[in-house]
């Protein structure tokens, strides 16, 4: 780690994610972690903590409440980037969002990468050289999609089974509710286990990766972590176009002071699930 | 004292032997009864306090002393023995007597001369006794928990008398029944004897008993009539008149002494409990739908057995009078979630994700979700741990033999 903070602290700072993109991802967490603590108690309602940590909130109605608050605020987030890709795509005519080492999009080298890194962890390969967005970071992103339409449509559902019924029977709400606490397991799990180590605990990011919070990475990182965009960037003269300042002090401060709260908030919640779950025998 | 009874003594004694000896006067016996300092040779108190008698129901009909302490009136020796006959309240009460010869604690008497068990006076009091009318009688409708209280309330006469429900007058101040009996002040209260009677009053077990497990129903129909009626129309009072032993009766739910509102958050998460003793598959299937899930919260404004299913007239969703009927399903519903349909009314309250015959949607939905939640962790898992057992080497984290070293070269 010295090595790197050392090396750091020479080094060119590169923009990887923008104002909007950073302020984003934090409603998200925000939202995120509201949802977790609100929504866990009442999925795992037979463990010694649920009556407990619900009554943090105020009882389970307040939890209630509360959880519907912190949905709509991630339903907000959701519909703000629906919306901004949609301008970029069909106003702004930007077409690297479908395809290209800048969209989301799945693509063939993600399966060759994906491949090439499992052999480089077994010692059969070089690592890959990845560029923009790596595999594991868009399975994260289109998890959270794909999460947010089941999540949040089921949620929209128990919400307002009345309305609903119009044109869904009954039947579908018992699937809605399991759906909605399974995915709900599925995403918690997934955020504050995977997520967490990949972007933050991994033993060359631990204990966090400001990347998020400053939206800046240095040359360094940019070569080490992601040779093939470094190389595209220096052919393509767009290097220099994505030099930034050093990140304020305060940024720096402030993201470790996030981190570290939602990271340990993650684990404890991680830490009551598992207590719930091997308690229950299951 | 002792002046005035050797001053009366001769003039008793002088009476002529032949004739029959003309019984003592209640004024002869409180000549010396009647002062408050009276005792016997062993200490004890034999003071009877002349208002107090004069103002009980003997004193004000007329009633000698020797009419109860009947061995006296013949005696003509003064100060009498000591040991005195046992008053015989059956002489002019014969069908009270007979009603308590049934009873528990005749029979526990009988059985055993030390038992603790109550008999007349220890209800009625002795000299001082006061209509039930009477707001001062400890059988008065207000007192009487408090007078059945003073041994069922007693942990060393429960001990000693081997009274199995254990102290029932703290449970009964707290229940409905105790509240509207000593707050509300209700007459229409029921207070001891009317589940129990007052004089044959017997054991639960006794099928002669009030509260006979079949008797129940028709007694708390006493006061609850419209409710004993609809509970026999239901198929838990149909289970009971066709001599299912297993069939739930009034205190089942409700139980005996500790009866709570029914509207109360405590009765409905209650409720659960009792009805999960019989139906324990239902209750298992209700906690894990939202309803289940809320009420394990504690979260009262969402619907428990009753809300659904009724109370007293319970029916199976088969039969068109029961509240969950598919005639009757939706205007359930509605009692919370106005604007249901039978569309709505499809949602199944007690849902089970490993019942394919009932729910076949949710079954594969859970088997999907199953099968997603494996596969994710399980790829992940690995995924992490490849990751980080690769990533955890002397020297620098990102280098490695196959990939050769890639920093700063």
């Amino acid at each position: 780690m010295d090595q790197t903070s050392a090396a750091t602290g020479a080094m060119k700072q590169y923009r990887r994610f923008d104002r909007y993109h950073r302020i984003l991802h934090g409603v998200l967490m925000f939202s995120f972690l509201g949802l977790a603590f609100t929504g866990m108690p009442l999925l795992f309602n037979d463990a010694p903590w649920a009556v407990r940590l619900a009554g943090l909130f105020g009882g389970g109605h307040a939890a209630g409440v509360l959880h519907r608050f912190f949905a709509v605020l991630l339903i907000g987030c959701f519909a703000l980037h629906v919306f901004r890709l949609m301008h970029r795509l069909f106003v702004k005519k930007e077409l690297e969002v479908l395809w290209g080492p800048a969209s989301m999009t799945p693509q063939p080298r993600d399966v060759a990468e994906l491949i090439a890194n499992l052999r480089w962890f077994l010692r059969l390969g070089p690592q890959p050289k990845f560029d923009h967005f790596t595999y594991w970071e868009k399975f994260d992103y289109w998890a959270v999609f794909w999460g947010m339409g089941i999540i949040g449509g089921s949620g929209l559902v128990l919400w307002f089974p009345v309305f609903f019924s119009k044109f869904l029977p009954g039947s579908w709400f018992n699937v809605a509710l399991l759906v909605h606490g399974e995915e709900g397991l599925l995403a918690v799990g997934f955020i504050f286990t995977i997520h967490f180590f990949n972007g933050h605990l991994r033993p060359d990011k631990f204990p966090m990766d400001p990347v998020i919070f400053t939206g800046r990475v240095s040359e360094h990182e940019l070569q080490e972590e992601r040779p093939a965009e470094y190389e595209r960037l220096l052919a393509s003269r767009q290097l220099e176009e994505a030099e930034v300042g050093a990140a304020p002090a305060w940024v720096g401060s402030l993201a470790k002071g996030v981190a570290v709260v939602a990271v340990s908030l993650g684990l404890v919640m991680v830490g009551l699930i598992l207590y719930a779950v091997l308690s229950a025998g299951l | 004292m002792l002046a005035a009874c050797l001053v009366a003594s001769p003039a008793l004694a002088r009476r002529p032997a032949e004739a029959a000896p003309k019984p003592p006067t209640n004024d002869d016996c409180l000549a010396c009864h009647g002062d408050p300092s009276a005792t016997a040779a062993d200490g004890r108190s034999i003071a009877v306090l002349p208002d107090k008698f004069a103002a009980s129901i003997h004193g004000q009909s007329g009633v000698a002393c020797v009419d109860c302490h009947a061995d006296l009136a013949t005696v003509t020796e003064f100060p009498h023995a000591e040991k005195v006959a046992p008053v015989a309240c059956a002489t002019c009460h014969p069908e009270a007597a007979a009603q308590y010869d049934v009873s528990v604690h005749a029979a526990s008497r009988r059985k055993s001369p030390n038992s603790v068990a109550a008999a007349c006076k220890d209800c009625h009091g002795t000299h001082g006794i006061l209509p039930a009318s009477n707001p001062n009688s400890p059988t008065n409708h207000f007192n009487l928990p408090a007078t059945c209280g003073r041994c069922h309330g007693n942990a060393d006469i429960i001990r000693r008398g081997h009274i199995a429900v254990g102290n029932v007058v703290t449970a009964f101040q707290d229940s409905i029944h105790g509240w509207a009996l000593a707050k509300s002040g209700l007459m229409v209260a029921p207070d001891c004897t009317d589940c129990h009677h007052a004089h044959d009053i017997r054991r639960k077990s006794d099928p002669q008993s009030s509260v006979y497990r079949t008797t129940i129903p028709a007694t708390c129909g006493k006061c609850h009539e419209g409710v004993e009626r609809r509970y026999l129309t239901g198929i838990h009072g149909e289970a009971l008149s066709k001599g299912n032993p297993d069939a739930p009766v009034c205190v089942t739910c409700h139980t005996a002494h500790r009866i709570q509102r029914a509207e109360g958050p405590a009765w409905k998460t209650q409720v659960l409990a009792e009805c999960g003793s019989c139906h324990p598959e239902s209750i298992r299937t209700y906690h894990d739908t939202f309803h289940g899930q809320e009420t394990q919260l504690g979260f009262m404004r969402v619907a428990t057995c009753a809300d659904c299913h009724g109370a007293h007239d319970i029916f199976p969703p088969r039969d068109p009078r029961s509240t969950v009927s598919t005639t009757r399903v939706v205007s359930t519903c509605r009692k919370c979630h106005p604007g249901a349909t039978a569309s709505f009314a499809r949602y199944d309250p007690h849902a089970d994700k490993n019942n394919r015959q009932r729910d076949p949607l949710l079954f594969y939905a859970a088997k999907f979700m199953e099968a997603l939640l494996i596969g994710v962790f399980a790829f992940f898992g690995i995924h992490t741990v490849l990751w980080a057992s690769r990533a955890v080497k002397p020297g620098h984290p990102m280098s490695g033999p196959d990939g050769g070293p890639r920093s700063q070269e």
